[in-house]
């Protein structure tokens, strides 16, 4: 483990992108087969399951060290993270020395770890004190983090691909593609993920594509082109998914590469009727049948994560799956093919299926409609269409472009509509965690209640720039009026615009809304906590979300 | 909470202040008689009538708050009468001429830490233990996950980071006034006796370092080298702010490290954008605040700077001690080094204002 502890501390030294791209292909070479499939799968994030809980750590921390609660909690609060400050804390535990423990990282992974956690109390407790006063300095981070779970190396999975094309000699589409859909850790996926093109085992019928990623429109390099040469569409308010049908059986993949085949039969029951060799690229959905646009992003989060939905919630929120690519036909790559050639092949698919699997405008499958394009100066007015379509914007494909691997600025944008914004004033603040630790960067804001009490709203973890991050967490250290362990209100005097996607009611919030990914727009200097937003003009917006840009724009 | 109305130093709004004594001690705003603990900017600040601190600062004193301030120097230990007080400066071991402030009269004694560090610093005297009946103590690592490993260690680690890139001038971020000259002793005392680079912030204290006596290698402002010498393999020391600022265009390639207390903890390093983040410390650390609390043996206890509220806390209830801290007046704008800018201590003096 040592040794992938080093790549760690290297990577956290190493600001340049050559240097981390060499340090990773440098352990994942040196690496055994084993520990470099686990080093793998630990550096892209896939292997987060979590052994004991943070909170069960801290215990075994609290009980040894005689540490009161409420001072673990401000030193979690400083550094952000809990594996991290009980490292921090060992040595307040006193252990007896121990002779040191190096063992392979696959080891811990396969068998030591998994041992840990299945003890109980007392034996449990004394095996990590064991293991703490054993390992070298900087593993105990290491260990704590892979006992909890949820480590993040953060680097990116372009640079692991990256080292891995340097290490195999292979292209990093190749192995983007390669790891999609899952790695298993184990020496013997290792050695397939690097094997040669020509010597290549079947790729597993489960294996999606790498999506193809837009990026935020650029007006200006849009406006330079000629609008005939792009495919304009919709971009729907749902999730992005991969619908594969191939060898009888059917995959639903999720952007994050999650199998969601249980969340919804309907879909897996529809891609029945699809031709063997087909993988589709859409937009997952609640849309009822007879509706004209699709239920929104609340009705969808009802069916997410849910396996096997009952059939009142079949009936109540009914998912679609909006096509808008077609990436293989006939166990065919389309990948390399245009768009236009793509969109050929899609339409001509969907018309062939009977009706009672689709029709391009009702079902279970749609096709996502291309919309008319005569000018540029058009854009803007179909844009702000896209809200009473119930889409968040617009997509813009370019018609000669391949599927590419990720995001490739320049080939597919997305324009999104405006979001609605509120000015709401900060009340709490809360300490962030990793690179924000000890910053009060975790903010809670309220409107005014029509009884001139601030009501809690939203929460906004982004959108200020460091410097005002800075500013902001010393504004709040002066100005706490109450503790609540690592909660600081703060006296009700800055205002901020707050941007978000959507508005629903809600029983679990005490404003009665729930909001949709919240974020800040700006520190409104110039407001006064008075002149806040109340909670009757989010509810305005609620009833009315086009009539927000005259009605509450200042 | 407030220092009772009535007692041998009370809080006003120009900082701790002792109506026997009739003087101020590290006060915030211009005032007749000031008796300082350090020279650093959030303790001794320009404007008073008289300043009163250890001899061994003076230099640093005059330096920063201008030649002509009217200033008495005091040697350690060394016993004053001040109207109805009796006044001492005891040695905190935090840089070069710095003090804990003892204050005896009515038959009681308040000591009033300034900032300290009980580890090993070969640039300046090593603290002191103090007995007084109250203590006003600072925390600005008040926290158990910070725990300093002797500087010797770090500085080996430091000499190592910098041997280990012969091709790229080595810039060493640290605090311009005590940090760096720490540095450079303990480099000195691993064996280091080739030059050293300076920034200018950092060369204006070397001076009175040196006429100290402490044992340092040569330095040398960079300023002063031709811009066409190559500085590869060369160590520079530099204070913070010059990270990412105009100044740094004069190297190529640098590797970078900061060298503070902050460092210890992942996600600062992480956000600070420096390749290395060395933990050193010129305060004191979790074991070193409570060390100094039971050496005081005092029956009671105020906390100032940084986790006051914490180690009050902590010494109240687990230690069973009178212990409160002294309140948001002393939560200043720390930089990273715990200390504060003109600016911000200008912000800190009037609350009211700031808001």
């Amino acid at each position: 483990m040592q040794a992938f502890a080093d790549l760690i501390q290297q990577l956290e030294r190493s600001p340049g992108t050559k240097d981390r791209v060499a340090a990773l292909a440098a352990h994942l070479q040196a690496a055994d087969g084993a520990d470099g499939a686990w080093a793998l799968a630990l550096l892209l994030g896939k292997q987060r399951r979590r052994l004991i809980t943070g909170r069960r750590l801290r215990q075994i921390c609290l009980e040894r060290s005689g540490l009161p609660e409420w001072l673990f909690d401000a030193c979690h609060a400083q550094v952000g993270d809990s594996a991290e400050t009980i490292a921090l804390l060992l040595p307040q535990l006193a252990l007896p020395p121990a002779p040191p423990l190096e063992l392979p990282l696959a080891e811990w992974m396969e068998t030591r770890l998994p041992a840990l956690a299945a003890l109980e109390a007392e034996v449990q407790a004394q095996a990590v004190l064991a293991i703490w006063a054993a390992l070298p300095d900087g593993q105990c981070f290491l260990f704590n983090k892979l006992l909890t779970g949820g480590f993040r190396v953060g680097v990116a999975a372009g640079l692991v691909t990256r080292a891995l094309a340097q290490v195999s000699g292979l292209e990093e589409a190749e192995l983007a593609h390669r790891l999609m859909g899952g790695f298993e850790p184990s020496a013997a996926a290792m050695q397939a993920l690097l094997a040669p093109l020509e010597a290549g085992a079947a790729a597993p019928i489960s294996r999606p594509y790498p999506f193809c990623l837009a990026s935020p429109l650029e007006a200006e390099r849009l406006a330079a082109t000629d609008p005939t040469g792009w495919q304009l569409e919709w971009k729907w308010d749902g999730i992005r998914a991969q619908l594969i049908r191939r060898s009888g059986q059917t995959f639903l993949w999720s952007r994050g590469e999650e199998l969601i085949n249980a969340s919804f039969p309907e879909l897996v029951g529809m891609a029945e009727g699809l031709p063997p060799g087909t993988v589709l690229d859409g937009e997952l959905t609640v849309w009822l049948p007879q509706a004209p646009q699709p239920a929104g992003f609340g009705p969808l989060q009802r069916r997410l994560g849910r396996h096997k939905p009952g059939a009142a919630l079949l009936r109540e929120c009914p998912a679609a799956f909006v096509a808008y690519d077609l990436l293989e036909r006939g166990g065919q790559d389309l990948r390399p093919e245009p768009l236009s050639r793509r969109r050929a092949a899609l339409e001509d698919l969907l018309q062939g299926l009977t009706e009672a699997v689709a029709t391009p405008a009702t079902g279970l499958l749609r096709l996502s409609p291309v919309l008319p394009l005569g000018g540029w100066d058009a854009l803007e007015a179909l844009r702000q269409q896209a809200r009473s379509v119930g889409a968040e914007g617009l997509m813009l494909k370019a018609l000669d472009s391949a599927y590419g691997v990720g995001r490739r600025r320049g080939l597919w944008w997305k324009h999104k509509l405006e979001p609605m914004e509120l000015d709401a004033v900060l009340l709490y603040a809360q300490a962030g965690s990793g690179r924000r630790a000890n910053l009060y960067t975790d903010y809670t804001f309220g409107l005014w209640d029509g009884e001139g009490r601030l009501v809690t709203f939203a929460k906004a973890y982004s959108g200020l720039d460091d410097s005002e991050i800075t500013e902001l967490d010393r504004w709040i250290r002066r100005h706490t009026t109450e503790r609540f362990g690592p909660v600081r209100a703060v006296e009700p005097l800055q205002v901020f615009s707050l941007g978000f996607e959507g508005l629903q009611l809600s029983s679990r919030h005490r404003s009665g809304l729930a909001v949709r990914f919240p974020r800040i727009l700006r520190w409104r200097r110039d407001r006064t906590p008075e002149s806040a937003d109340s909670l009757t003009s989010a509810l305005a917006l609620l009833e009315d979300p086009a009539a927000q840009r005259s009605a509450f724009q200042r | 909470m407030v220092l009772p109305g009535d007692g041998l130093i009370q809080l006003t709004p120009e900082g701790l202040y002792c109506p026997a004594a009739d003087a101020w001690i590290d006060p915030w705003r211009p005032v007749s008689r000031a008796l300082i603990t350090h020279g650093h900017a959030d303790h001794a600040r320009p404007g008073c009538g008289e300043y009163w601190a250890v001899a061994a600062g003076e230099g640093v004193l005059r330096q920063r708050l201008g030649a002509g301030i009217t200033l008495t120097g005091v040697g350690y230990g060394q016993e004053r009468r001040l109207g109805g007080a009796l006044v001492s400066f005891h040695s905190a071991g935090h840089v070069l001429g710095s003090a804990q402030i003892r204050i005896s009269a009515g038959g009681e004694t308040w000591l009033i830490s300034g900032d300290y560090k009980r580890d090993a610093d070969p640039s300046c005297a090593p603290f002191e233990p103090v007995a007084a009946d109250v203590l006003i103590t600072e925390a600005t690592f008040g926290l158990p996950i910070y725990r300093w490993r002797p500087g010797r260690e770090v500085a080996a680690e430091i000499l190592a980071w910098w041997r280990a890139a012969p091709q790229r001038p080595s810039l060493l971020f640290a605090y311009a006034f005590g940090k760096a000259q720490r540095l450079l002793a303990e480099l000195s005392a691993l064996g280091v006796d080739e030059e050293v680079l300076l920034h200018g912030a950092v060369q204006m204290l070397m001076a009175p370092y040196r006429s100290e006596g402490v044992v340092l290698p040569p330095t040398r402002p960079v300023s002063e080298l031709p811009r066409s010498e190559s500085l590869a393999g060369r160590l520079v020391i530099a204070p913070p702010s010059a990270h990412r600022s105009p100044w740094m265009k004069r190297f190529v390639n640098p590797q970078t490290a900061f060298v503070s207390g902050w460092m210890a903890v992942r996600g600062a390093r992480r956000r600070r954008g420096f390749e290395r983040g060395f933990a050193l410390s010129d305060h004191a650390d979790w074991d070193g605040l409570l060390r100094t609390v039971r050496d005081c043996g005092a029956r009671q206890v105020y906390v100032t700077h940084g986790n006051s509220d914490g180690l009050a806390r902590y010494l109240r209830e687990e230690q069973g001690l009178a212990a409160e801290p002294l309140g948001r007046a002393f939560e200043v704008e720390r930089s990273e080094e715990g200390e504060v800018g003109a600016a911000a201590a200008t912000a800190v003096a009037s609350p009211e204002a700031a808001s």
